[in-house]
């Protein structure tokens, strides 16, 4: 396999698995704000600092209402929205339609297209949540035709690599939602009590399990009401969850043992598996959680970096 | 819309179809009723339908511009455009024999040269073609065959007969879309194709690989084929990665081979792998920067070297172009007779060439009449097209012919046939021609039919997807 193309259907894999995600991620954000009670200080902002992307919005000079946001976040052409993401799927595929599935690049044309279309100029709440929901099943039929229609070769590693990278990624940003420290305001202003604030806590920590389709999963799993050390303890150490981080670095170790020369990945991979499993989640929730997702971060991006220097073409 | 063929006239012209106003042509009958049949929202309901399936099937071509890129569908009219196969059969030996010359020809100007001595074509005229590389020379590719991969152009003129155009003996493109006009077809008129046997077109792949691998230098079972191709910049892009997807070979660009002992290797997640055929889709001049235009980043390095060695096979051979000039290709029907001492079975245009002093004079005296061709253009562009031209037009023209008389060529303007396309509310008739595509090494292969291409403004000649033009699929039909 070249590594030209291993490096873009790695991609087209990453940024299919992002679009499903920030399309989960504002889904989930508008639903969630409906259910805090009025008065309280979340504003839309949360949502570009869950995506990672301060500066490019702080760059547009545009206030964090709802309305620049989620067109920041799903049409605007700037590498970061929905569209853009989606784009990038359907570039990534068309340089690589000599070998990837024919159905599976019409079906990534069609769904640019389509939202192309639909996301155009206003788009109301309704409209957009439908929209949104349109974009999972779509992405998930991709998903679903890539495992279907695509040998389990090195095209299919790379896919599966690029995949788990990004979700794995994407579960640590949406356990640092719920982990409070991108929302230091749900403290409302007419209530000081701690206490009170709880059924919006678990609100929340709903609303990060729902954000993941893992609500379900994890009541079946945990059969205990939704509290904060359970619900992080599942998404990051759960070996059942497909979109737990272990899981997920369970199915990147499976992609990368079936390649060669993969010594320096590998050890990248089982250091994060080690912290992972080592985390005390209790802990880490009275303190340093924060800190430790965003060094799980780096340490993630550190395996992109292995697979890029070991199986990707030089970048000269 | 309903079908109505008795509005349907093509004047003048030579019509694929009908061969009076209301009466069909014998082997066009059954499609002809079909097509009245329809009723009025299914005749529109399957325009759609194609249009839908070219769109979802991201069949484009792809015009790249500072403005950014505009990938465009690709133009299609429904209606099948059919050949008698009795017909066909003579046109397709006729192709052959064509390339087969054609290949003897190059093969004798890179090496002994007997055309040159034996006075049949004048030797500055081809070392000084712009196509001519002297860097071939003394090369010896396998089977002596240059232009592995051609598309030569045929047209109908009113007597109803096939006259060849012009032969694409470097990159010619626009086979994918002979194959998915076919695709497109079944999937929105599939009850017609019960009512004809259609030669399939679906083993090109399977053949052009059998080409290709049969000019692999090394004797191994299977050889790697790899398709290069200048990248998704380039407007045939949709055709390079169809043609790796459906022959299983690999698309590479410049930067993912490298040569090293004279041998070509692919960077792949496993380390370097031997390139055994290269079917390049960049032209010569970009394929190896240490020998030709030192700029290219499109190319690799020392490529032109591993093929002198005979370590890689490159198809179309570097320098097969030299053929394919459009004043060499005056002399084919001769180059016929000389090489293979056999009449030319399709003719040629006649064709006035510059460089002969009398015939120029004939040519600047009529530039109201004719149609002036630069030797090495190709898709369609700087053609002075007489009787539509300005008389300022014309005059610019007789001064680059004055000028370089060499790189000009003129023939009388062709009547081109029609064939009828559903446009916006009946069939109408529009100019078409055909690129059929040939393959050489070993054994020969020709396309059952090709790409029809349509001039899809009414009147006009133009048939170049590049400025307008559609196409349509073509059925060679057994009766």
């Amino acid at each position: 396999m070249l590594s030209r193309v291993a490096e873009r259907v790695y991609w087209m894999a990453r940024y299919l698995e992002r679009a499903e995600n920030t399309a989960r991620l504002m889904n989930v954000y508008s639903n969630l704000l409906l259910d805090l009670p009025r008065g309280t200080k979340v504003g839309w902002h949360t949502l570009i600092d869950i995506s990672g992307v301060n500066k490019e919005f702080a760059a547009t000079g545009r206030s964090d209402d709802e309305r620049s946001v989620v067109r920041f976040l799903l049409s605007e052409q700037n590498g970061i929205s929905l569209l853009s993401v989606l784009a990038m799927v359907r570039e990534n595929a068309r340089t690589t339609r000599e070998i990837i599935p024919s159905e599976a690049f019409e079906q990534i044309n069609d769904i640019y297209l389509n939202i192309r279309e639909k996301s155009a100029g206003q788009v109301s709440r309704s409209a957009r949540n439908l929209l949104l929901e349109e974009i999972i099943v779509h992405c998930q039929q991709l998903t679903g035709m890539l495992e279907g229609c695509l040998s389990h070769n090195h095209v299919h590693r790379f896919i599966e690599m690029g995949r788990y990278l990004e979700r794995a990624d994407m579960t640590t940003r949406i356990v640092d939602v719920g982990s409070g420290s991108l929302l230091p305001d749900l403290n409302l202003d007419n209530k000081t009590d701690g206490d009170s604030n709880e059924p919006y806590q678990d609100t929340l920590w709903m609303s990060v399990l729902r954000s993941l389709s893992g609500y379900q999963m994890y009541r079946q799993n945990v059969k205990d009401r939704v509290n904060a050390d359970d619900v992080v303890a599942f998404l990051l150490q759960d070996s059942e969850f497909p979109r737990s981080v272990a899981f997920c670095l369970e199915r990147l170790k499976g992609c990368i043992n079936g390649l060669s020369d993969n010594s320096r990945a590998l050890r990248q991979v089982r250091k994060v598996v080690r912290n992972t499993r080592q985390a005390q989640i209790k802990e880490l929730l009275s303190d340093g959680l924060f800190q430790y997702i965003d060094d799980l971060q780096v340490e993630i991006a550190g395996i992109h970096d292995q697979v890029a220097k070991t199986w990707f073409l030089p970048h000269t | 819309m309903r079908v109505d063929w008795k509005s349907y006239n093509p004047g003048a012209f030579y019509d694929e179809t009908i061969s009076s106003p209301g009466f069909a042509r014998k082997h066009a009958r059954r499609l002809v009723s079909y097509l009245r049949s329809l009723k009025s929202d299914e005749v529109s309901n399957r325009k759609q339908a194609a249009s839908l399936a070219i769109k979802t099937m991201g069949i484009s071509f792809t015009v790249y511009s500072d403005a950014g890129n505009i990938d465009r569908e690709w133009p299609f009219d429904i209606i099948p455009r059919i050949i008698p196969r009795k017909e066909w059969d003579v046109t397709s030996k006729g192709l052959e024999q064509r390339v087969r010359a054609l290949n003897l020809f190059i093969n004798d100007i890179y090496n002994a040269q007997k055309v040159f001595k034996d006075k049949i074509v004048p030797r500055d005229l081809i070392l000084e073609s712009g196509n001519f590389r002297k860097e071939c020379m003394g090369i010896k590719p396998a089977f002596g065959t240059w232009a592995h991969i051609c598309g030569t152009d045929l047209i109908r003129d009113r007597d109803g007969l096939f006259y060849v155009l012009e032969d694409n003996l470097r990159v010619p493109s626009g086979v994918s879309y002979m194959l998915e006009n076919r695709t497109v077809t079944k999937r929105v008129f599939p009850e017609l194709f019960e009512n004809y046997d259609i030669l399939p077109v679906t083993d090109y792949p399977t053949k052009l690989y059998d080409t290709l691998a049969a000019i692999s230098p090394r004797r191994i079972k299977n050889p790697e084929v790899v398709v290069l191709t200048p990248g998704i910049y380039n407007s045939a892009y949709f055709e390079h990665s169809f043609l790796a997807q459906r022959m299983g070979a690999e698309l590479v660009e410049g930067g993912d081979l490298v040569v090293q002992d004279d041998c070509v290797f692919m960077r792949t997640i496993d380390g370097l792998a031997r390139v055994d055929v290269i079917y390049r889709r960049i032209d010569d001049l970009f394929l190896d920067p240490s020998v030709f235009n030192k700029d290219s980043v499109l190319g690799v390095k020392g490529l032109m070297q591993a093929w002198i060695k005979g370590n890689v096979g490159l198809a179309n051979a570097p320098g097969a172009g030299v053929a394919d000039d459009k004043v060499v290709y005056t002399y084919v029907p001769k180059l016929i007779k000389y090489y293979l001492g056999e009449d030319p079975i399709l003719p040629n245009v006649p064709s006035y060439i510059c460089s002969d002093k009398k015939q120029c004079q004939h040519v600047l005296q009529n530039l109201d009449k004719l149609v002036v061709k630069p030797a090495n253009e190709s898709g369609g562009y700087g053609m002075l097209m007489g009787p539509q031209a300005s008389t300022e037009e014309r005059e610019e023209f007789a001064r680059k012919i004055k000028a370089n008389p060499r790189n000009y060529m003129a023939q009388p303007l062709i009547s081109l046939s029609t064939a009828p396309i559903l446009g916006d509310r009946n069939v109408e008739p529009r100019h078409i021609d055909l690129r059929p595509f040939i393959l050489q090494a070993r054994d020969s292969y020709v396309t059952p039919g090709g790409l029809t291409r349509v001039a899809m403004v009414k009147g006009s000649y133009v048939v170049n997807s590049s400025q307008g033009g559609g196409s349509k699929d073509t059925w060679i039909v057994d009766e």
